[in-house]
Parts: C-alpha cells; structure tokens; sequence
C-alpha cells in the first residue's frame, strides 16, 4: 500500500540537510513502528521517497516524501503514532493512502510546482521593486551546467506571486520539466536592483508542493484520500 | 488562441483592470467597464484562455469576486472560453524561522559554516529542564568535532545519568570545528552548549573526558572560547569548576595546572556525591577553594593544586606530596561492582545530523581478562565484571525503540570473552531481524563459532575479517602477552576463507620492547602464510584473489602497564621499521595478495611525551595550543614543526619523556594513583615479557595483580 505523508520542517531543524531528513525520517519510521516495506536484496533499505530537497537554512510547511506499508492504522492514528515519536520542528500533517497508478510516479516526480514565503534575513523586500521585478515580460539568467552555461528565461516559471505581510509569496515552477528554484529568482531580482547577491539573505519558506492533473495544479496530498478508522 | 495569465502585477486597480480589458479583449468596440459589459464580452470572444494565477486579484478589492464569478459563469456559456484557476497560496501558518529554542548564532553565521547542524542540539531524547527546576548545571564536553563526540558511549552514559539526578540538568559541548573556531573569535561569541545555547562559562561545572593525549590542545581551546581561565589558578567563583575524566586521567599531570579536579576510574559512582557536596558549600556561603578542598576527599577525585611535586637534578621527580594536612596521598580509582545495577541509558541521544558511528551501544563487560602488556585498558579497567543477560537483552531493546538506529553494537574490550555470549547474540539475532536492524560485533576472536555468528548477521556481504596479532613473530607475541598463536590465525583465516570471505586486515605495533628486526620482519612472513593458506584451497572453491592488508601503528608505552618503564623508539627507528616491513612484503611469494599500511611516526612522538609526561609538560601544550595547534589527532591538521618550536622555547626535552629506560625506583609521575593493578605485579610482568614468559588469562589462573581489591567481577567468580 502507498502512502503519502506530508509534514513540516522548521525552526532548528532548517540546518538538517536533505539526507539528514532522509536519514530522520528512517529512524522515526522504526521509533513509530511504521509496518514500513524494505527493498529486497542484500542491503534492505525502507522504500521511501522524498519530493524536492530544500536548501541548508530553509523551512517547510508543506514538505512531501511517499512510502509503502504493509498495513496501517487509520490517518488520524498514524499522524499521532509518527508525531509521539517526532522532534516539535518536524511534525506530520496529513497520511494518506494514494493509488497505485501513482506507483511509478512518486512524490519526487510528481512535482510540479511549488509555494514560497520569501523573507530576507537582511535588507527588507521592496515591494514597488519586486512588482517591476516581477511585472517583467521575461526574466533572463545564466544557468550552469557541468558542461555548459545557457540563458534561459525564468519568467514563465513564475506561476504566481504576491507580496506578502512578512515578505513575498511565490508559486514557481518545480520539478523536471521546468524548474526554478527560488535562490534563483532572488539572486536575479538581486541583481534586478542592481545588488550584488549578497549570500544567506534569503530565507525560503516552503508553503506546499503540487502535482498538475488535467492542466490543474493539486496540492500533493490531494492526490490521497484518508484512511478511515476501521 | 489568445492565451493570458492574470497575476499579481496585472492590475493597479480596478481602473486598471478596465483599461486592460478594454485594450486586450474588446477589439475597439466601446467597452462600457462595468461587470455587465465584461460579462458581453466574455460570453462572445472566441478562443481565449485565461489564467488565474494567485494573487491575481490582490488589488481589485471587493470587486475581486464579481469579477471571478463572471469569469466562470460566461466560460460555463462560452465554449470557446477558458478560464483556469489555479489554486490560492495557502495560508502562512507560520514563517518557519521562529524556533522552539533560541539559538546562540544568527543564521547568517550559523550558514557560513560547514554543517551548522553540529552546534544547534535539539537531538532526538536530549533533555530539556526549566531553570526553576534545578539548582545545578553540568556541562559534558567531548574535546573533538561532533560527529566523533556524539559517537561516543561515555557521554551518553554520563549525560543519562546527570539528568536521572533531581535538580541537575547535563548539557552538552564539542569542539567547534576551526571554520566556527574562527567565527566565534572573530564575533567574539563565547562557547555555548548545545540544549540551552548558552554559555558554557555560566555553568556550575565542566566535565571534559579525556579519550587520547592528541586532543590535549582541544582542551584549552575549550576553555579558551568559553572565555575560562586557562589555569585553574586563576579562576574565581564566576567560573565553572573543570574536573577531567577518562583513561587519560591515569596520568593526568601533563594537564594538572588547566583542571581543577580529576575523577579517576568510573563516572557512575561520586558524581552524586559531588553534586551534594557542592550544594552543601554553596549552602554554606563556602569559596571555590572551600568545595575543591572538601572534593579531595571524596573517592577518586583529585584535585591537582593541593598537590605539589619537586624534581631531582636529573630531572626525575623528588617527590609529590599533598599541601595540605590530611588530604589523601593515593587515590584509588572508582569502580562500578555490580555493573548490572547501575545507571545506562535506555533512550540514548540519536543525532539528527550523520556521524562517525551511528548505532546503539551495548557495553557487554569492563575490563578484559587478557592482560596483553602493552594495553593500558586491559590494565587499569580491572577487574572484568560482565553485565547480566537480562539487562542486556532489556537495555539493547529499550535502545533500539527509543531511537529507531539502524544498528546496534556489542562493546567491550573483548567481546568473545563474555561468558553468555551466545545466547546474547541469538537473542539479538532474532530481535533485530524483526526490526530491521544491522548487528556489530568488534573484537571477536576469530574461531567457528563467530564465523557462524557473522554468516548470520551479515548474510551475503561478506566483509572482511580482521585479526590483531599486534606482533610478527611467537617471540614477540609471547613477549607482549598476546595469546593469539599462529595457528590459532591461520585456522581462523583457512576456516573464513572456506567460509566465502577473502579479506583480511592484520593488525600490528611496532617498537615494543625487545623487538628485533627479525621480528619486524615477522610480520610480512605472516601476512605471506595467511594469504598461502588461501591459495591452498582448490581455485573452484575460492572466490578470486585475497587481499591480506597489514597495518602497524608505532608503540607508545603507557602508564599502568608492565611496559611504563620501557623506552620507546626514535621516529628515525620507526620508520627504519615501517620500511624494513615495506621492503618484507615485496620479498614474498604473494606480494600482488600483500597490502601494507603504516602511520606518521611524528604524531606517535608527541604521543608518547604527553602519555608519560608529569607537570613540566603543561607549558609546551599551552604554548603549541597558541601557536595554533589544534585537532592534533587530525592528520590535516596536525602540525609537528609547531609543536617542535613549543618544545624548544619551553626547554623541555622529548627524550626525556619517550626514549629513556626508567628504573623501577624512579617515581613515576602517576604512582600517586592506585589503579587496584599493584606496581610490583607490573613490574614481575615486565620482567617476564623480557624473558618471554606468558601470564595465562584472569579465567585461566589468578596472577594477583591487585585488582581484587575491588571486591567483585571475575576475581570472584565460581567463589561464594
């Protein structure tokens, strides 16, 4: 059976790395008692897959990884089973049971886009700038690859945006078919403001993560359904 | 089709919004700009589609949902209208960045250095108590990087039991790594401990353990970064009390002048004692010098300023004598008898980040039986006393659950020793391939029985096996008390080689006392039987070739054992060894099969003069401490040429230290500690190690060496 678990991760735990998480979430499989499945062969290891890392320094509300078990509680049973067993900064929010038609596409391929808070730890966002920033027809950047640099336009990735309170909102393109990372944009809008990118500033706050179906963009988790107590 | 995406930087206002419906979708008729007339223009366009993205609407204020539900309305009439809505941006619940615990550094430095996640705390089973709660802060510190410092079993036991205790709360502290190092000077952030992010100067006590005499430069940093004295002369109330533990405590001189107590032997026993006692002088508005006077009376605590020590003309020491009437001349190190009734975590500390060695540790005994002459645990950890079955079995499973590791590992000094061994290991056999668990199980002897252990434990990865014979040749073997006989290796090595595995790793010293070039030699003519035995095998049953790979460390004569009078080799002699070795290996039949490793010779130099070094030794470590010296036991790091220069600004000799035969009569900088191990058996066992006679095994015969003082473990098995 597949299973999707959405969870957070914040405060302290913005400094765990993503194969730190990997590695967390192995343990708080085995602290839960999760009847988790194993690979078969010489080195078992539990089937576990992540959606997108997030960068050294950054949170998550909507952080995603899909696991298979042999049997399972209720949702509500396994989020308090996970939880009991969980550090406060990373807690899980929903359990869900997804299709096995999802079994070849799992959370890491499923991506399609992504929501972010984006707060500056330095210098505060202007907003008058991020609108002519973000206003812009196109947005050109250098993307490095081992072999090559290319430009390419960031600015059709950019799938929403809206300024926010604390500072910006931002639903960019994620995941293999187009991706823009959000250090990416700030780095242009940097520079946009004519900045030298000024390194750390930026503190990504991932809000959610979506799969598109029928040309609809769906929260990850919706793709699941609850299970019931039985 | 005319496609559009409607967002955030679409429209000023609604005034906007009609300009822009009014230039893009009404074709130059007159657009009336009111929702009626959208709604016409909607309900008649052809081809058009239109995305809402988020924050579309943000300054289109109460109008904003009229103007959506036009939009839907005519799409529903107008086929050839496509509206598209992709969902809101989910409410911020919070920004993620506010944490449960403050840290002492802003993520802006915290980022700018490698693996920030060595310095936040927070791991999984730490202990968090309210300042209300306790009158007492420890602070344990590992005086290495994280990953090693989390590695280790000691300070888990320590920090388990500190916080088992009402009123005191253990926090924990590791050497930042020189990247962080150079922050917290440059900032001028002090040294904080992991749970509180606080100060590790603030706290009542720290308690630094003392694994190896290569993190001695560790130490001050420790001190320094905290922003304590180095010298414990020179500390006042404000200032933790620093108090040293582990095997480096057998010879705690070369660090005297930095600590203000020393606890020698096991960490179980005073500490409760001690908290009282530091209670009761703060009670009774009594001084710093008032408790460190009152500590040297309890058992196993030395305090090193009420000690003083004069030196002969030559050098050697005159005398050591307390300063004061009435505080004990010897101190007999602490004990844990019954070692199944005592304090062990059962929910151990599991890191977030990744370490050296990852896994649960099930101390099975202290103390080994074997007696080898050149080992300082197999010495001063007397008597061996063997922890129960049930509290294994009860302790392995608590640990495993409460911290989900993926391994779990047997520890002791040698573990085939343990009288239920079996039965322990079937037990954890069956538990952990329930969970999923790996099993470790280092220092085995190598026989039928572990080879079928390890097939079951490892299934198909067979990796290799490893044997520490310690010396080439019988001589040497019989001159260090190494009972492992030749035989004994090639029917182990013939037994795991018919068994599927085709490496072995050797383990060998070089230096030790009496040896000859001959027996250097010895050690490639071994590795060379070993890998013959291999290709004895018919070539159909082996698999490939087989890589015997032999490594040698330099000798380093250590206090409380029979060789703490022996000198010990030059570099120049180590290396003329290491090569005398090299060149060996490429002499044998099977060379291509022979792999050969060896250490710096420098690093073990240095070693040596710190391991048997008395108080003289403080300045040089003080001084090469400020001329940078800093994670010596880090090969990278490590640097000889500095330690040189503290050595001949300080006028001290090494020689002095490390190649000087001592005479039994000389006072040696530790005989003021009573290990239980009497100074006339280490003395009988040097004399038979240059005659070459074996000691057999505390199981096999008692030899008397004094530890039964202790009243328990094996001296007293099979006697009621």
């Amino acid at each position: 059976m597949k299973i999707r678990i959405k969870f957070t991760k914040t405060g302290n735990m913005r400094f765990l790395g993503h194969l730190d998480v990997m590695r967390y979430f192995q343990k708080l499989m085995r602290r839960a008692g999760v009847d988790i499945r194993y690979s078969e062969g010489f080195s078992p290891h539990q089937i576990m897959s992540f959606a997108q890392p997030l960068g050294l320094g950054d949170t998550s509300e909507g952080e995603y990884v899909d696991i298979e078990v042999y049997s399972t509680g209720s949702s509500q049973e396994m989020i308090d089973r996970i939880n009991r067993c969980s550090c406060q900064e990373i807690k899980v929010r929903r359990f869900v049971r997804i299709a096995d038609e999802t079994r070849r596409s799992n959370a890491m391929s499923n991506v399609a886009a992504a929501d972010y808070l984006i707060l500056s730890r330095t210098k505060p966002l202007e907003e008058e700038k991020l609108t002519a920033f973000l206003s812009q027809p196109s947005i050109p950047v250098l993307r490095k690859t081992k072999t090559r640099e290319a430009e390419i336009d960031i600015a059709p990735m950019i799938l929403g945006w809206q300024p926010h309170e604390k500072g910006l909102l931002v639903r960019l393109a994620t995941g293999s078919a187009a991706n823009c990372k959000p250090d990416t944009l700030m780095e242009a809008y940097e520079r946009f403001c004519g900045d030298e990118p000024e390194p750390f500033r930026f503190h990504f706050h991932r809000l959610e993560m979506y799969a598109r179906r029928e040309e609809r963009l769906i929260p990850l988790c919706e793709l699941g359904e609850e299970i019931e107590p039985s | 089709m005319k496609t559009y995406y409607w967002t955030s930087g679409s429209f000023a206002g609604m005034a906007d919004f009609h300009r822009w419906i009014a230039a893009h979708l009404a074709a130059g008729n007159a657009y009336g700009a009111n929702l009626d007339a959208l709604c016409d223009i909607l309900t008649a366009a052809h081809d058009l589609s239109i995305t809402l993205c988020p924050g579309w609407d943000r300054n289109l204020g109460s109008m904003a949902a009229a103007i959506r539900r036009v939009l839907l309305d005519a799409a529903a009439e107008n086929p050839e209208l496509y509206v598209t809505e992709e969902p809101p941006f989910p409410e911020v619940q919070s920004t993620g960045n506010t944490s449960v615990r403050k840290l002492a550094l802003d993520d802006t430095l915290l980022l700018h250095v490698e693996k920030p996640a060595r310095y936040t705390g927070g791991e999984i089973n730490c202990v968090h108590k309210e300042k209300k709660d306790i009158d007492i802060r420890f602070c344990m510190c590992f005086p290495d990087v994280y990953e090693i410092g989390m590695s280790h079993l000691g300070i888990q036991i320590l920090y388990d039991m500190f916080n088992r205790m009402e009123g005191v709360w253990c926090d924990r502290v590791y050497s930042p790594w020189p990247d962080m190092d150079a922050l917290m000077r440059r900032e001028h952030v002090p040294l904080f401990a992991l749970e509180s992010q606080e100060p590790v100067r603030d706290f009542d006590f720290l308690g630094i353990t003392l694994q190896y005499e290569m993190c001695y430069t560790n130490v001050l940093q420790i001190l320094d970064l905290s922003g304590i004295p180095l010298y414990a002369g020179e500390r006042t109330k404000e200032h933790p009390i620093v108090i040293g533990g582990g095997p480096c405590t057998y010879n705690p001189e070369p660090l005297a002048p930095f600590f203000d107590l020393f606890y020698i032997g096991e960490g179980e026993t005073q500490y409760e004692a001690m908290m009282e006692l530091y209670r009761q002088n703060r009670r009774n508005g009594g001084t710093r010098e008032d408790f460190l006077h009152a500590c040297a009376f309890l058992p196993g605590i030395y305090v090193p300023s009420l000690y003083r020590t004069t030196y002969r003309e030559d050098g050697t020491i005159a005398s050591f004598t307390p300063t004061l009437e009435g505080v004990p001349t010897r101190i007999r190190k602490e004990v844990v008898v019954d070692v199944s009734d005592t304090c062990y975590p059962d929910r151990p500390l599991a890191p977030l980040m990744q370490i050296t060695q990852d896994r649960v540790v099930l101390e099975i005994q202290r103390g080994c039986i074997r007696g080898c002459r050149f080992c300082q645990a197999g010495q001063v950890y007397r008597p061996v006393r063997e922890r129960s079955l049930e509290f294994l079995k009860e302790k392995a499973l608590h640990m495993l659950d409460s911290t989900g590791c993926e391994e779990i590992s047997l520890s002791s000094l040698s573990s085939s020793d343990y009288s239920q061994l079996d039965e322990l290991v079937c037990f954890l056999i069956d538990e952990t391939r329930k969970r999923h668990v790996n099993i470790s199980l280092p220092s085995l002897r190598i026989d039928a029985f572990s080879l079928d252990v390890m097939n079951k434990v490892q299934d198909v990865k067979k990796s290799s096996l490893t044997f520490a014979p310690e010396a080439g040749t019988q001589r040497m073997r019989d001159v260090i008390n190494k009972g492992l006989t030749e035989e004994e290796i090639l029917r182990g090595a013939g037994l795991a080689f018919r068994g599927g595995w085709n490496k072995v790793k050797l383990y060998f010293m070089l230096g030790q006392p009496t040896e000859t070039d001959e027996d250097v030699a010895g050690i490639a003519s071994l590795a060379e039987r070993i890998a013959e035995a291999y290709y004895q095998i018919p070539r159909e049953e082996r698999n490939g070739k087989c890589q015997i790979s032999s490594s040698t460390s330099f000798f380093v004569p250590k206090p409380f054992t029979p060789f703490q009078w022996a000198p010990m080799n030059t570099a120049k002699e180590f290396l003329r060894k290491a090569y005398l070795v090299k060149d060996a290996m490429r002499a044998q039949k099977n060379q291509k099969s022979l792999r050969y490793h060896y250490h710096e010779a420098d690093v073990t130099i240095l070693e040596g003069v710190l391991a048997r070094g008395d108080r003289r030794v403080a300045p040089v470590i003080l001084r090469a401490y400020e001329k940078g010296c800093l994670f010596d036991s880090w090969d990278e790091h490590f640097d000889n040429e500095k330690w040189m220069e503290a050595f001949r600004e300080e006028g001290v000799s090494i020689d002095f230290y490390t190649t000087r035969e001592r005479s039994f009569d000389e006072i040696l900088p530790w005989d003021f500690i009573d290990c239980g191990v009497t100074r006339a058996f280490l003395k009988q066992e040097y004399e038979k190690a240059k005659e070459g006679i074996v000691t057999p095994n505390c199981r096999a015969r008692c030899n008397g060496c004094g530890a039964a003082v202790f009243g328990g473990g094996v001296c007293f098995e099979d006697k009621n």
